[in-house]
């Protein structure tokens, strides 16, 4: 189900602000953020994000092509460490 | 056999029938395009004078419905561009898993493919 036309999309403002600020200043610094459900756009290409995934920032460059995809979509929540790990190794 | 658009060949059923062989026309837009072009969808394809046919390539033109190798090819630059900005959606389908968060602890075969046992390996004594 997509989102309701009359909102318009979701842009964290206290983001889009500090974005303002930075393009204003012509500065590049990556911003510290846990909005993960904002938007990308096209004010965000160009910076860097560290995008919380619930333990780390992950580091995400933002390009043209990310507009209108979410923040949240380039910082994975889960991690798959594979099956079977019983090695010698581990069992020890 | 009629030659419609190139290579599509579809052949002696009812041209309403007929379109949907080409790749990227079902029947619901083989329906709107004769609507379109004014002609008959119970005519046989073979029936069809040159005309009509013309009138049904310039309606699928003039509308720019994508077609055979061009709709292959839109999806593929789709999916590439999805792998190349690294999102979720790019990721699930680099490793063949499902895109839209359906469940994988089971299911999820058509994605998957055939069943392939990981066993795990026994630790020596």
């Amino acid at each position: 189900m997509g989102r309701s036309l009359k909102k318009g999309p979701f842009v964290n403002q206290k983001l889009l602000i500090k974005i303002d600020k930075l393009n204003e200043a012509g500065q590049k610094r990556p911003i510290k953020t846990w909005a993960r459900a904002s938007m990308i756009t096209p004010d965000f290409v160009g910076h860097n994000f560290l995008v919380h995934n619930g333990k780390d920032f992950v580091n995400v460059y933002v390009t043209e092509n990310m507009v209108g995809h979410k923040l949240g979509e380039f910082s994975p929540t889960r991690i798959f460490k594979g099956h079977g790990a019983h090695t010698a190794k581990v069992t020890k | 056999m009629a030659r419609l658009l190139g290579v599509d060949i579809p052949n002696e059923k009812r041209i309403e029938a007929s379109l949907p062989y080409i790749y990227g026309i079902g029947l619901a837009l083989a329906k709107k395009i004769l609507g379109q072009a004014n002609i008959n969808p119970d005519t046989r394809t073979g029936e069809l004078t040159n005309e009509q046919i013309g009138a049904i390539v310039s309606v699928i033109q003039a509308n720019g419905i994508a077609i055979e190798g061009d709709l292959r090819r839109e999806l593929q630059l789709n999916l590439k561009r999805l792998q190349q900005i690294n999102c979720y959606r790019g990721i699930r389908h680099r490793k063949g898993l499902p895109v839209r968060g359906q469940r994988t602890k089971t299911n999820a075969r058509t994605r998957k493919g055939p069943r392939r046992t990981v066993g795990v390996q026994k630790a020596k004594k």
